[in-house]
């Protein structure tokens, strides 16, 4: 009898709970942009970084007098989910966001393979999506019409590293050696795709190739081929655990490269002099933006500005991640305005002929639906700062090569 | 006698107003098409946890094993001059209306089946094992099985794999077909096992349970019964994997195909919520497990998952024997102080 | 993969490298997993939580390094002490009930909730950050640099080696041990001759939280840890209890120890992606065996 009853209460709850939600949103001077981002689980510092990167690009809009579609004047948020780090997760959010929330635009979540799980849903729905932190490569030969990416794709995160060893190695492409070190995971295997095709086409040889399991704890028996072997460059993408977990341990087992290539460098703090010392000094990051470029745009000025706005608010010296999406932000409401209405289909034409200068770089999209005119960059360590040091036109200084 | 009139009469009322559940919540349809694949987790993984007493963490494997076959031959059936082995996740497959429901349901079949072959081989090894070893043993199951399937290319690798599109030429929606597949799904699980519990077979994992020992010296060929059951087990959940892996789109070995730290606990968790060991008790543990993350999700973020712990823990000290369990007990209770009372008086 | 079992035939200082890093590794697996094997044969208790226990235990001793300075060998003491009333605290709340329970479902699901809650409170406390703690206490240079030990991992041994001795002494000539033995032997007729059976248990498992704890110090020391992570220790402490096979608490040291050895030469042969697979595949193979002769002689395993 008990349960009977408190089973129908519960329905009860959940139902009308569920149900008082979207009347509330019938706001007409906001355009409400849904967004599932995540804030807890294994990408929720990266998470974080995205939704702060967000709320900065609407504050500012906002600040500037909101959006002008059509004549009228709207101010736009953002309604958050927290996808937990989880693709299931985040295919739900999504549909929640358009089918209960009713929201007609999404950004984008965090990492590939949330991404990948979201866009069937924009998709089916017709609902433009700007994503900013989505970027393997697999993501954009779906034939997908809806969904925009204003980052680099994923392959392109480290092919600017094959690129230098050849420059630099001092000896012909064909003697130098490679070693790859990446996470079973769709992003490490799409930047391993990427590198793979330039060693190819410089003709240098693979002589490690491990694909490292996923919960990661141990990579001894990977950096104790390394030392047997003496590649000229490892290359490894294991997102910050593995940025981590690498420098710590070629230190412990006193493996040398002349040079190493990584990602998510600034994620997993390796410019922390207090935790790593310098360790990591000489590596090289790849990265999607730094505050040194020399982009600009009409909102937040140069690079160099937006970081300083970014610091201010928020504290902290601003990562690609923030950095993009505060452009995919720009990039809807440029969009938005540019539509003249807020019709999905209109606001998706006016995507497509996005073509924006931005402190995060040059916006244009192919038709696929990625950036194609912005170039990854590629930055060393040294002594605790960030250089920019390829490709050439937009680098600090040289690169050191070899590794001290 | 009235509260088994009762129950049956909610069944007639119940039956219509989920068949046509779609089209008066549209927006939940996925919602309630999830609460059909957990019931059809719960109740498998009930054979052998509940019925039989045997603990296996390990069952997602069969759940991964529907999902990857069922998927292969989607991609596979009818598309040809592919190359299977170099950028896998990257395919996406476009089948006709005919082929698509063809390839589906050959594929969640052949998926059952080979989740079948499956029990039968790894169980005749590790049945034999009692209590506490098999368990463990089935804990690293699911976890081998992500990280072999994250190292074969022909299945996309670490990358994973995506499911054909959904044609658009049929007249019910994607959601809505899922969810009358899944419901049926669970439907037939449901009669099925609520058939096997009610037969010898059934009488046997009991005994199994209560007291292996004894059931061995009268006879029974225990290891059998076990792999028997985890086999049946096995094929009604390689079926739910398949449309999983359809519904979602995209299949990656540990988030979703072994996904352990989610499905498999989960099904684990709602069998002994609703109460191990009947009938209902999983079709009830996955209900209320499954809205109560759902709400909790809702309206209390960030903290949702401290307060499912909570609940688990609560529920498992105060209810030990599950929602369902306690139900029954309460029900003996009364009809001991019935019983009593017309004696007296 | 042939070219890398040349290169180990070939070059045998590689092979040594991934044995000794393996052994060394290997002793605070094995600690670990003898708190497991204390609680599982004293109380009977399957533990989810414990992976979750190492990880509290490193984020401790990184807290303690990064906030007050405190260099992090120095921090084992309290971390153990501190872990130790955290595990008394939790003895007291939830574990006390799910004794004497005839089926393990409840304690795995309790254990599990354990689980599931300090991962979430660490999250918010410590953020889900990976982070580590570099004791920078250099390394041995071995054979002109082919083989390099880093001195944290050879104090890691030892300690571990250390704090396994203390128990086994105290188990096998103490009071206190002789009372733990008693339960764990018949815990009834230990009642009866007037040992406080709550408290033996309170204190075993206070034991095991600190055991995690040293063991969960030495993790963050040589590798990084974040709030999810758990499950990989969880599960590498159960390997080990079962290859040693229930009650013999020797046995595991050198599981360990092999566990660990075995795997780094396996990931450098057929690639880290299967190393864990490998190292499963070989746990049921050896368990169906065991269980097979088991079966010649009308056993079980159980």
């Amino acid at each position: 009898m008990i349960n009977k009853i408190l089973g129908t209460a519960v329905k009860a709850l959940v139902l009308s709970g569920l149900m008082i939600s979207p009347v509330a949103m019938a706001d007409t001077h906001t355009i409400p942009l849904g967004a599932a981002v995540s804030l807890s689980g294994k990408y929720s510092t990266a998470g974080n970084h995205t939704k702060n990167g967000y709320d900065l690009g609407v504050k500012y809009v906002n600040s500037m007098g909101g959006v002008s579609v059509g004549g009228k004047m709207y101010d736009i948020e953002i309604i958050y989910y927290d996808d937990e780090s989880t693709p299931a997760r985040g295919a739900s959010l999504a549909e929640r966001l358009i089918l209960r929330d009713g929201v007609s635009f999404m950004l984008g979540p965090y990492s590939s393979g949330l991404t990948k799980a979201i866009a069937p849903v924009t998709e089916k729905h017709g609902v433009p999506m700007v994503e900013a932190n989505g970027a393997s490569r697999s993501l954009f030969n779906q034939g997908y019409k809806y969904m925009f990416a204003v980052l680099s794709t994923s392959e392109q995160y480290l092919q600017e590293a094959v690129n230098q060893i050849a420059e630099h190695a001092g000896k012909p492409a064909s003697e130098i050696t490679v070693a790859l070190a990446m996470e079973n995971d769709p992003f490490s295997q799409d930047i391993r795709a990427g590198v793979m095709d330039d060693v190819k086409r410089h003709g240098m040889k693979i002589v490690i190739d491990d694909k490292l399991p996923r919960d990661l704890s141990d990579m001894t028996s990977t950096l104790v081929k390394v030392k047997a072997l003496k590649p000229d460059l490892l290359v490894v993408s294991g997102h910050s655990k593995g940025a981590a977990l690498v420098v710590r341990q070629m230190n412990d087992l006193g493996v040398y490269v002349k040079m190493l290539a990584l990602t998510h460098c600034e994620s997993a703090k390796l410019h922390d002099t207090e935790k790593f010392g310098n360790l990591a000094d000489y590596t090289l990051c790849a990265a999607q933006w730094a505050p040194s470029v020399t982009s600009e745009g009409a909102m937040f000025g140069t690079a160099g500005n937006y970081s300083a706005i970014f610091e201010s608010e928020y504290g902290y010296v601003p990562p690609y991640q923030a950095a993009e999406s505060t452009a995919a932000v720009l990039v809807m409401a440029d969009a938005l305005t540019r539509a003249g209405s807020l019709d999905k289909d209109a606001v998706r034409d006016a995507l497509a002929a996005t073509d924006m200068s931005t402190f995060y770089g040059q916006i244009k999209f192919s038709e696929a639906g990625n950036n194609i005119a912005k170039p990854m960059l590629l930055r060393q360590l040294i002594d605790g700062k960030y250089y920019v040091v390829a490709p050439a036109n937009v680098a600090d200084t040289a690169l050191v090569y070899p590794r001290p | 006698m009235t509260t088994k009139i009762k129950l049956n009469n909610l069944i007639w009322l119940g039956l219509p107003i989920i068949v046509v559940a779609p089209l008066l919540l549209p927006g939940y349809t996925t919602l309630m098409t999830y609460i059909w694949v957990m019931i059809v987790l719960a109740l498998t993984w009930d054979m052998l946890g509940g019925q039989t007493g045997y603990t296996s963490f390990g069952n997602i494997t069969f759940f991964g094993v529907g999902m990857y076959v069922c998927a292969v031959i989607q991609r596979d059936m009818f598309t040809s001059g592919i190359d299977r082995f170099e950028r896998v996740s990257e395919i996406v497959v476009s089948l006709s209306a005919s082929e698509y429901f063809i390839s589906l349901g050959t594929g969640a079949l052949a998926g059952g089946v080979v989740a079948v072959l499956l029990a039968v081989i790894l169980g005749s090894g590790i049945l034999g094992m009692r209590g506490h070893y098999f368990a463990i043993c089935t804990l690293g199951l699911g976890h081998a099985a992500a990280e072999i399937a994250s190292g074969i290319d022909y299945i996309g690798a670490g990358s994973g794999m995506v499911t054909p599109i959904y044609p658009e030429d049929v007249v019910l929606g994607k959601e809505i077909f899922y969810f009358y597949v899944f419901f049926l799904l669970a439907l037939v699980t449901f009669v099925v096992f609520k058939k096997i519990y009610k037969s010898q077979f059934g009488l046997a994992l009991n005994a199994i349970r209560d007291n292996e020992n004894k059931a061995e010296s009268m006879g029974i060929h225990t290891t059998q019964y076990k792999v028997a059951g985890w086999s049946i087990s096995a094929f009604f959940l390689a079926i739910a994997g398949a449309g999983v892996g359809n519904v979602i789109g995209f299949i990656d070995p540990v988030e979703i195909a072994f996904a352990g730290p989610t499905f498999g606990v989960w099904m684990i968790v709602m069998a002994i919520l609703g109460g191990k060991g009947t009938l209902w008790g999983p079709v009830v543990g996955a209900c209320v497990l499954y809205l109560s993350k759902e709400v909790f999700w809702t309206y209390l973020l960030g903290w949702d998952k401290v307060a499912l712990g909570l609940m688990i823990v609560v529920i498992v000290v105060y209810f030990p024997k599950g929602i369902f369990g306690w139900v029954e007990e309460r029900k003996q209770f009364n009809k001991l102080i019935m019983s009593q009372k017309g004696d007296g008086q | 993969m042939i070219t890398y079992l040349k290169i180990l035939i070939e070059s045998p200082e590689f092979l040594a490298q991934l044995l000794i890093n393996g052994f060394l590794i290997g002793a605070i697996f094995a600690l670990i997993a003898y708190g497991l094997a204390l609680i599982w044969g004293v109380m009977d208790i399957i533990n989810f939580a414990q992976g979750e226990l190492v990880i509290f235990g490193g984020y401790i001793t990184y807290t303690l390094f990064y906030q007050f300075g405190i260099h992090p060998i120095l921090t084992i003491p309290i971390v153990a002490v501190v872990l130790y009333a955290y595990g008394w605290a939790i003895y007291k709340t939830i574990i006390y009930r799910l004794l004497g329970q005839k089926d393990i479902f409840i304690t795995i699901l309790a254990t599990f909730g354990i689980a599931i809650l300090m991962q979430q409170l660490m999250q918010a406390i410590f953020g889900p950050d990976v982070v580590t703690a570099n004791p920078e206490l250099g390394m041995q240079v071995l054979f002109d640099g082919k083989i390099i030990i880093a001195n944290i991992q050879i104090i890691s041994f030892l300690i571990s080696l250390c704090v396994g001795t203390i128990l086994f002494i105290v188990m096998r000539y103490s009071r206190f041990g002789q009372a733990i033995r008693a339960t764990s032997q018949n815990s009834r007729a230990a009642r009866i001759l007037g040992i406080d059976i709550d408290k033996v248990y309170a204190n075993t498992f206070a034991i095991n939280a600190a055991l995690c704890g040293i063991g969960g110090s030495l993790v963050v020391m040589i590798w990084t840890i974040h709030p999810f992570i758990g499950l990989v220790y969880t599960f590498r402490s159960f390997m080990i209890v079962i290859l040693a096979g229930l009650g013999n608490f020797a046995g595991i040291i050198f599981a360990g120890m092999g566990v660990s050895a075995l795997e780094n030469v396996v990931g450098f042969i057929i690639g880290a992606e299967f190393q864990a697979a490998f190292i499963f595949c070989l746990l049921v193979i050896i368990l169906i065996v065991r269980s097979a002769r088991a079966r010649k002689k009308r056993e079980y395993i159980a």
